[in-house]
């Protein structure tokens, strides 16, 4: 059953999942590896932009506004959930942290179903990103096509702030030693927060971005905030190449696995993680002993 | 193929041999009863009968999936067990259009409270939920879920603690099959019974000797659909399966299984997922253009796929669902159902409405012909196959598999154009008699004879 073409088009269908993977994780590793707060808010946070952005659909027909919206809305929710909940946490155990961002995990999904009910809702693909693509080996949505360049310009953009700017310098030395850059009197407060609020805008960006694929529902996060976790596990915490390159390699075994035997995609992705667990535990990209 | 004789030669065998037991155990069984009075023998107690039936009302645990992948459906569910215990606690609907129950309020006089808990779309929480509602709450009886896993797994709960349990919504063969228990019945129509009574439909609208492919949910009910199509189809139509693409449950992006079914050269796209998989998946494969070059049909279509979809999508698709509103032109029971239904909700209901609110009512039709809440006895009644009028017309449960025997409404999808209000999603083109679907051989199920 396997030939040339359905081998090209689920290596390039990889390229798009992954992408798709890279923006969510990148979040997830930059919040975890500056401030050591596992966020298992991030999937909600994304449903929270994906809704965001439907209702800016809803009113203006127009998937740019709905982009904003998605962002500038998470980036909102970001500050007060830092403010609010998670800097009083930045002290307690990890499992506290853990428990902490887990119920508001909760409480954003069920507060997303109380007000927009559990039907699936639709962001259609804009108008300048419909219909299909004939790449030859196989037809292809546009919108997806368009992901990946959508997906590449944020990371370009993230790559200059996290190592042209002096944000990012302070992240990401930050994540390499956060006494150290206490010491030298820096406001870290203030970094946290920009920090932690840029994380969830990267998540609802990322919700509205995959919208027109999937479908929104409240419990849209879950599925891409597991993957998300492999991706951050395989290419080790607080790395922006981590990311990259661990999004695109989940994103290649979740395609390539499906094409051979569609049922165990999932179950070779876990595979993958307990093997650089076992190999390299702190992950293709990580630095050992990073906190 | 050997060996499958073997097993089958060996299953003639067991039965032919259980029967004599059973013939023998009866005979013996009946012996000493002569001698006991009849009224000690009726109140011996028997999971929760009779001390959850001895106050001024009785407890129903409900189960269905609000969160989750099935949790839109599971909403409907919800709804529909709502009105059907206000209309009997209060003796509305369809109450007085059921002899045994015109005029009365509450079952035998009691009034029903129950206490309904999230599934969250698995097994797990929903046998934790109703294991609660057994053991502290003295349930009565327990009902409701909307997947096929926690249905077999709920069935064997309720065996274990001998209380009835009226399957909500299941559709895999083993539920009333293989798992088939005493405790337990279910009236939605199996994935046996669905493809069935699709065939004929299919052979009209899209002819013979197509090679078809499936997207398939990994668990009983997706199996069991695929299983049940591919049969059919392949016997009555001379349909090839070029094989299936097996998905978790709440997958969101489908995109490598779709890619597959668009390389495979297939002419059928039959699709299984359920829920939000269905909507995810069908939406996705309309945008990778497999819905422009192969038919799709659903076999079981989820309660607001038309809703969530469009005609666009769903327009022209084959498929069956246990019930849809527009029988109400035709049913006065369902025209009384789809209109009190549509006063208190403001829409019109869907299928798991209508599994709930029937099972609701037949159970209570059971109970009060019984004259008693004892499992035992209600069994019994629903076992004798008493006809009842219902919204899907007459309605009888099988003493041999405990699978209600119903008409299976084939339908499908309007057109935009077509649409005559905003919920006018499908057409019924055959509202196919129950008897002539039912499985002869219970795909399995050995039943006990005694509870």
């Amino acid at each position: 059953m396997i030939s040339w073409p359905l081998f090209f088009s689920q290596v390039f269908n990889g390229l798009t999942l992954g992408a798709l993977l890279v923006l969510v994780a990148m979040g997830l590793t930059i919040v975890f590896g500056t401030l050591g707060v596992v966020n298992f808010a991030h999937g909600a946070l994304y449903g929270l932009g994906a809704y965001a952005g439907y209702v800016a659909y809803g009113y203006t027909n127009s998937f740019v506004v709905a982009m904003a919206a998605g962002a500038l809305c998470l980036l909102i929710v970001g500050i007060i959930i830092e403010r609010g909940l998670i800097r009083l946490y930045y002290q307690r155990p990890a499992e506290d942290q853990i428990l902490v961002t887990f119920g508001v995990a909760i409480i954003l999904v069920e507060g997303m179903r109380a007000a927009f009910g559990g039907l699936a809702r639709n962001i259609p693909a804009p108008s300048w990103a419909a219909g299909i693509v004939n790449l030859h080996v196989t037809l292809y949505p546009t919108y997806r096509i368009d992901v990946l360049a959508i997906v590449s310009a944020s990371l370009v953009l993230l790559y200059f702030v996290l190592y042209r700017t002096r944000l990012g310098l302070i992240v990401r030395a930050g994540i390499e030693d956060q006494l150290m850059v206490n010491i030298l009197g820096i406001n870290v407060t203030r970094t946290f927060l920009t920090v932690f609020a840029l994380g969830a805008m990267a998540a609802g960006f990322a919700g509205v971005i995959n919208a027109p694929i999937v479908t929104v529902t409240p419990d849209m996060g879950a599925d891409i905030l597991v993957q998300s976790f492999v991706v951050v596990v395989i290419g080790g915490v607080g790395s922006f190449w981590g990311a990259v390159v661990g999004g695109l390699i989940a994103g290649e075994i979740l395609a390539l696995t499906a094409m051979i035997q569609p049922a165990y995609s999932q179950v070779m992705l876990f595979a993958a993680m307990a093997l650089v667990l076992i190999l390299r535990p702190q992950g293709l990209f990580g630095v050992e002993g990073r906190q | 193929m050997e060996g499958e004789r073997i097993v089958a030669q060996r299953k003639k065998n067991s039965v032919s041999r259980r029967r004599v037991l059973q013939g023998a155990a009866a005979a013996a069984g009946t012996l000493p009863l002569i001698h006991v009075p009849r009224a000690f023998a009726a109140e011996e107690s028997i999971g929760n009968w009779p001390e959850g039936a001895k106050g001024e009302s009785v407890f129903v645990g409900v189960t269905v999936p609000l969160t989750g992948p099935y949790s839109a459906d599971g909403h409907d569910l919800q709804k529909g067990y709502e009105i059907a215990f206000e209309h009997l606690n209060e003796g509305g609907g369809l109450v007085p259009h059921v002899p045994s129950l015109h005029g009365k309020k509450g079952v035998l006089g009691k009034k029903l409270v129950y206490k309904i808990a999230d599934t969250q779309t698995q097994p797990n929480p929903a046998v934790q939920a109703q294991t609660t509602f057994i053991t502290q709450d003295k349930a009565i009886m327990i009902t409701g879920c909307l997947a096929s896993n926690t249905a077999i797994a709920l069935e064997k709960l309720a065996q274990r603690y001998r209380v009835l349990n009226m399957v909500g919504c299941s559709g895999a063969n083993e539920t009333t099959g293989v798992d088939c228990q005493k405790y337990a019945f279910r009236s939605q129509p199996s994935a046996y019974m669905a493809a069935r009574a699709l065939v004929p439909a299919l052979a009209k609208a899209i002819g013979k000797n197509k090679k078809s492919i499936y997207l398939v949910p990994d668990y009983a009910y997706g199996h069991s659909v695929e299983h049940s199509t591919g049969e059919f189809t392949e016997k009555a139509l001379g349909w090839k399966s070029l094989g299936s693409q097996v998905c978790p449950v709440g997958t969101t992006d489908y995109s490598s299984y779709l890619l597959n079914i668009a390389n495979s050269g297939a002419d059928v796209f039959v699709n299984v997922a359920f829920g939000n998989d269905a909507v995810a998946s069908c939406k996705q494969a309309k945008q990778f253009g497999i819905l422009d070059k192969m038919k799709m049909i659903v076999p079981n279509i989820s309660a607001f796929q038309g809703q969530e979809l469009g005609p666009e999508i769903m327009g022209g698709v084959y498929g069956t669902l246990d019930f849809w509103w527009t029988l109400a032109e035709t049913n006065a029971m369902a025209k009384v159902f789809v209109d009190t239904f549509y006063a208190k909700y403001k829409y019109r209901p869907n299928w798991p409405a209508h599994i709930a609110y029937t099972q609701m009512m037949v159970w209570a039709d059971a109970v009060t012909r019984a004259k008693t809440f004892d499992p035992r006895k209600v069994i019994a009644e629903l076992e004798a196959g008493h006809k009842l009028q219902m919204p899907l017309g007459e309605v009888w449960y099988r003493k041999e598999d405990h699978q209600q025997v119903r008409a299976v409404p084939v339908v499908v999808g309007k057109t935009k154009a077509q649409m005559r209000n905003d919920e006018d999603f499908f057409q019924i083109v055959n509202l196919t008699p129950g008897p002539e679907v039912m499985p002869p051989d219970f795909l399995g199920c050995k039943m006990p004879t005694s509870a």
